[in-house]
Order: structure tokens, then C-alpha cells, then sequence
């Protein structure tokens, strides 16, 4: 699981020695590359080509002749309706991600740096293994807890605490995101926490720095490239989430996700402006990658 | 990738951990309520596959009803059949090719090299709705039916993806010159590529067959944008019934997917513990 959620790709083992470079390389590429390249070439960056060509015809359909003939669809985006959604998008990815950063630092710092050694691999594997189980089924429960006559409000009821109505709400959204994608931020943060040098938390206690200090001053400055990157990776994946926007939320939750899936399988088909939203998604999450890989690198490692 | 080795005795000259060790902090207390938390959603879920009441939260009495009701569904059924069909044909192909692409980049110096590698990581980035979208309007365009088959070619490019990252990390923890030893042996490369590297792969190659095999048979978003009317996978089904609300056989039915998946999970978790293990030895 580790390697898998790793929104960097981990660069292959280091170039080889001479001996092995002047191996001629011969049909080998081609041999092994060349399949799989070909199959990534033919379902994933060809038709990522397609939908940007079709995302320049306004008002296709099915059926109907490519005819590409300039910008309406992105300017469609700009109308202040879709612009809400938009907004809304980035504002739901940015407070889950928000949200996973505060829960989930204390937890890899505990687990990471507090718990007893011998289980530290066992709680990290404990942690995530919910991301194994439906990600459907994971949301669905959720709208047994939150909803009217459910979990939730049967348990504040016997305290006698006025009930809650969350679901088909904002708020049902960010807690459905926020589970979803909280192991996630814990695994990356638990890396990282995890190679922290010790002995710099306690020089600074030794120097007099107080524990607040010490954390602010040593521990984050030490695992930024881990909040970094956890970051990156819950901003993305709540930024394209279509499930917990679909299932929790109400029709004032609609996402970018949501109103893509709408052009091609819902009711309203418009495979040209579906076409030019799925173009800013994945422009918008090139922009985030293309950040992180520049501020990965630029962060002095200390 | 340390993380996993088996650990150390503990340093008794740990300052650190002996300061920290004794005290119930806040940290640790505040993951339990975490801990709860992330298991919640799913406890919920299986105790209430045997509440007897089908739509309230109190607790009713105990049944089986759910589940009998489950397995004579015949629409489940199927969706579970077409699923399972799209994971295998999916994983096995994913395997071979994803194993390629790790072996390939780590071997190979080329031109474009990058370009190659942010291709093969990309499935595992871009949103599922984007990879969806391009992948209808692409079989569209070629006017290709959509088919059961359809699914499988979608779902064999993140698996390939998931299948070359697991499989990098472990080829980057081998020994290379074990390879180059039984070709100065005078194996030949291929005798070479199947008696020496591909032991030593399989782990690796194993339990990100097993995470691809999860990851397909809980997409939702790719296979209903690529099945067509002819196909519907299991998580297709269970959106379509849960959409309208809180069914209890769905609930039978959650309870049982997550067992399988855990029991997919502990195992994919074993054979990467035991291949770090036999690293080490």
C-alpha cells in the first residue's frame, strides 16, 4: 500500500554502473516497453487528446460531426453557475485537506515517534486498512450514520441533545472526504515523520525550547516535505471525487465531478462542455503536481 | 521502505523513547478516538446486515434475512459474476504488462525516458472522472461497442500503473549483480529474466496484483463509463440501489465485500512482509 498512494513516482532504481550501460541494449526496450507503452499510448494519452479536441465543439452530442471551432465551452465554464461549482470544487478539496492535516498529524506523530516500536508497522497497516474496503460502501455508511434516523442522532438522543440534520449537506460532503482520504495523509505524514532525526528534538529541549517550540521550530520545518505532499495528494483526490459529493451531499453540493458525470450519463448531455471540464481537471491537477515536484525540490534538505 | 523491515530490539539508551513511553499523551489518546473512528463506518455497516428492522437505527433482533435475501438476488449475482470477470482478465493482464514496465525502466536508459515514466504513473493521478471521460469519448470516437470488454481495456491501464509502482520498489531492493551472475554463468538473458529475476519479483508482483484486483472491483466511475448497457459491474449495482437510500441487503452485502477485502489486504500486507524478510536474510 505504501508505494501505491505515493503521488510522486518513485524513481527506479538508480542508473547502473558502466558494466551494465555498455550491455548493449538492442530489441530489449522495445521488447518490454513497447506493449505496455502501446496500451498506455492508445486508452490513456490518446484519449485524453480526444476530449480536449472535442472539448473546442460547442454543444455536441453523440453522433454528431467534430468540428472544432473554438473556446465556447471554457467560456461556458466562466458563467457565474458553473464558476460556483467551481469554486465550490476547490473549496471542498481545500477544507478536506485541511481537515486531514489536523487529525491526521497527531496521529503519524504518535504513531511515528510515541507508540511502542514493535507495533509502529502494525498501526500504520491498521490505520489505512479501511482504504481496502469499498470506497462506495465506505460512503454509504456514512448516510447510515449521519442521516435523520441514524446512528448519529440516535446516540445524541440519549443524551437528549437536539438532532442533526447533515445529510444532503456541505458538511456531510467534507466529512465523507475527509474519511475517505485521512489514511492516505497518515501514511505520508507517518513516512516522514518517521525519519525525523530525535536528536534535534531533544537538542532543542536541552537548549530550552519549549515542547510548542520545539514542534513548530524543529518537527514540521524537518517533515514539510511530508505535509507537502499528503497536501497534494488529498487536494487531488477530494478535487475529483465523485462519490461522496454524489451520495452525501444534496443538490447544493454540486462538484465539478458531478456535473462532468451529468453531461455524459445524466441528463443533460453535452459531451463538449463534459469534455472541457474533465480538460480543466486535469490542467488543475498538472498545475498541483507540477507545484509540489518544484517546492519538493526547492525545500533544503536538512 | 525501512518502515517494514522487522525492527530492531528496542535501544534501551533511547533517551527519547524512554521519556515518552510511560505517559498516556494527548496524541495517543486522540488516535484511539481516530482509530475508532476510521473503523466506525464499517462496523456500522456490518451490525446493522443483522438488525432485523430494515429501516430504523434501534436495534431489533437479530437475522440472517439480509443475507438470504442477498444470495437469491439474481441481479447482484451477476454484477458480482461480471466484477469478478473484469478484475481477473484485468489483474492477469496488468501483471505481465505492468511487470514490463517496471523491469523495462529500471534496465533501460533511453531518450524520453521521463516522458515514458510520467505516462505510466499518470492513471494513478488523474481523477477517475477524467480517465473515464476520455476513455467513452475515445471508444466513441472509433464508434468501438462497449462491452464488458471495454471495461477490461480501462481498468488494465491503472492496474498496469499500480502493478509497475509496487513492482519498481521492489526491483529497486534487489541485488542486481544476482542477475548479472548467472549470465557471466552463461545463462542466457531470458534464461536469466525467468530463473533469477522473476523469483525474486514475485512477491512484489503478487501484492500489486492484489491491490489492482481491489482497485477494480471497486471502481465505480470507469466501468459505468465504459460498459455501456451490456455490462454492470458489482459497485455499478450497489450505486444504483443505495441512491435512493439505506437498503438493508446492501447492508449484508457491505459486510461481506469488506471482509473479502480485509482478507485481501492481510494477505497482500504477508507476502510483502515476507519478501522484506527474506531480503534481509
Amino acid at each position: 500500500m505504501t508505494e501505491s498512494v505515493s503521488p510522486v513516482p518513485p524513481t527506479p532504481a538508480t542508473p547502473e554502473p558502466e558494466e551494465r550501460r555498455s550491455r548493449t541494449q538492442g530489441l530489449g526496450p522495445w521488447i518490454l516497453l513497447g506493449p505496455p507503452g502501446l496500451w498506455l499510448l492508445l486508452l490513456l494519452v490518446l484519449p485524453v487528446l480526444v476530449i480536449f479536441e472535442l472539448s473546442l465543439v460547442p454543444g455536441i452530442r453523440p453522433g454528431d460531426l467534430v468540428n472544432p471551432s473554438g473556446l465556447d465551452n471554457y467560456v461556458e465554464i466562466l458563467k457565474p453557475i458553473y464558476l460556483r461549482v467551481i469554486l465550490r470544487t476547490v473549496g471542498f478539496a481545500g477544507a478536506s485537506t485541511a481537515i486531514c492535516l489536523l487529525l491526521g498529524f497527531p496521529v503519524a506523530y504518535w504513531i511515528a515517534l510515541m507508540s511502542p516500536r514493535r507495533w509502529r508497522n502494525a498501526l500504520v497497516v491498521a490505520f489505512v486498512l479501511p482504504l481496502w474496503t469499498s470506497s462506495l460502501l465506505r460512503s454509504y455508511a456514512w448516510i447510515t450514520i449521519l442521516r435523520p434516523t441514524g446512528v448519529l442522532n440516535s446516540f445524541l438522543a440519549t443524551f437528549g441533545i437536539p438532532q442533526l440534520d447533515l445529510l444532503n449537506q456541505n458538511a456531510a460532503v467534507l466529512i465523507g472526504m475527509s474519511y475517505s482520504f485521512l489514511p492516505y495523509m497518515v501514511l505520508i505524514l507517518y513516512s516522514s515523520l518517521e525519519k525525523l532525526d530525535r536528536r534535534l528534538l531533544e537538542a532543542a529541549s536541552d537548549l530550552g525550547a519549549t515542547p510548542v517550540q520545539a514542534f513548530w521550530q524543529v518537527t514540521v520545518p524537518q517533515s514539510i516535505q511530508g505535509i507537502a505532499a499528503g497536501s497534494l495528494l488529498v487536494f487531488i483526490s477530494s478535487l475529483g471525487d465523485f462519490i461522496n459529493p454524489e451520495l452525501l451531499g444534496g443538490a447544493s453540493s454540486m462538484t465539478a465531478s458531478r456535473l462532468i458525470y451529468n453531461q455524459f450519463l445524466g441528463a443533460t448531455q453535452n459531451w463538449g462542455f463534459g469534455s472541457s471540464l474533465s480538460m480543466v481537471i486535469i490542467l488543475a491537477v498538472s498545475a498541483a503536481i507540477a507545484l509540489l515536484i518544484r517546492y519538493g525540490d526547492a525545500t533544503p534538505k536538512t | 521502505m525501512t518502515t517494514i523491515l522487522p525492527t530492531p530490539p528496542e535501544d534501551p539508551t533511547d533517551p527519547m523513547a524512554k521519556r515518552l513511553k510511560p505517559q498516556l499523551s494527548w496524541q495517543g489518546v486522540f488516535s484511539g478516538v481516530m482509530y475508532f473512528l476510521m473503523y466506525l463506518p464499517i462496523l456500522v455497516l456490518t451490525v446493522y446486515s443483522f438488525n432485523e428492522s430494515p429501516y430504523s437505527a434501534g436495534w431489533k433482533g437479530f437475522t440472517l434475512t439480509w443475507y438470504a435475501k442477498l444470495f437469491s438476488d439474481y441481479r447482484i449475482l451477476e454484477a458480482l459474476r461480471t466484477s469478478l470477470l473484469v478484475a481477473l482478465v484485468a489483474v492477469a493482464v496488468a501483471a505481465v504488462l505492468g511487470t514490463m514496465v517496471a523491469v523495462g525502466l529500471a534496465r533501460y536508459q533511453f531518450w524520453g525516458k521521463r516522458l515514458y515514466l510520467g505516462m505510466s504513473y499518470l492513471p494513478t493521478i488523474v481523477p477517475d472522472i477524467a480517465i473515464a471521460v476520455a476513455t467513452l469519448v475515445f471508444l466513441a470516437a472509433l464508434a468501438i461497442p462497449l462491452s464488458v470488454w471495454t471495461i477490461v481495456a480501462a481498468h488494465v491501464v491503472f492496474c498496469l500503473a499500480y502493478v509497475a509502482i509496487v513492482v519498481s520498489t521492489r526491483l529497486g531492493d534487489l541485488d542486481p549483480h544476482l542477475e548479472e551472475a548467472a549470465l557471466d554463468l552463461g545463462a542466457t538473458p531470458l534464461q536469466s529474466f525467468f530463473q533469477v529475476l522473476l523469483p525474486q519479483l514475485a512477491p512484489g508482483i503478487l501484492s500489486g496484483c492484489l491491490l489492482a484486483f481491489v482497485l477494480s472491483l471497486d471502481d465505480f466511475l470507469i466501468a459505468s463509463f465504459t460498459a455501456g448497457n451490456g455490462a454492470t459491474t458489482l459497485p455499478m449495482e450497489i450505486f444504483s440501489r443505495i441512491r435512493t437510500g439505506v437498503k438493508p441487503d446492501v447492508n449484508a452485502l457491505s459486510a461481506l465485500l469488506i471482509s473479502f477485502s480485509a482478507a485481501i489486504a492481510l494477505s497482500s500486507e504477508y507476502f510483502r512482509y515476507r519478501s522484506e524478510r527474506k531480503k534481509v536474510n
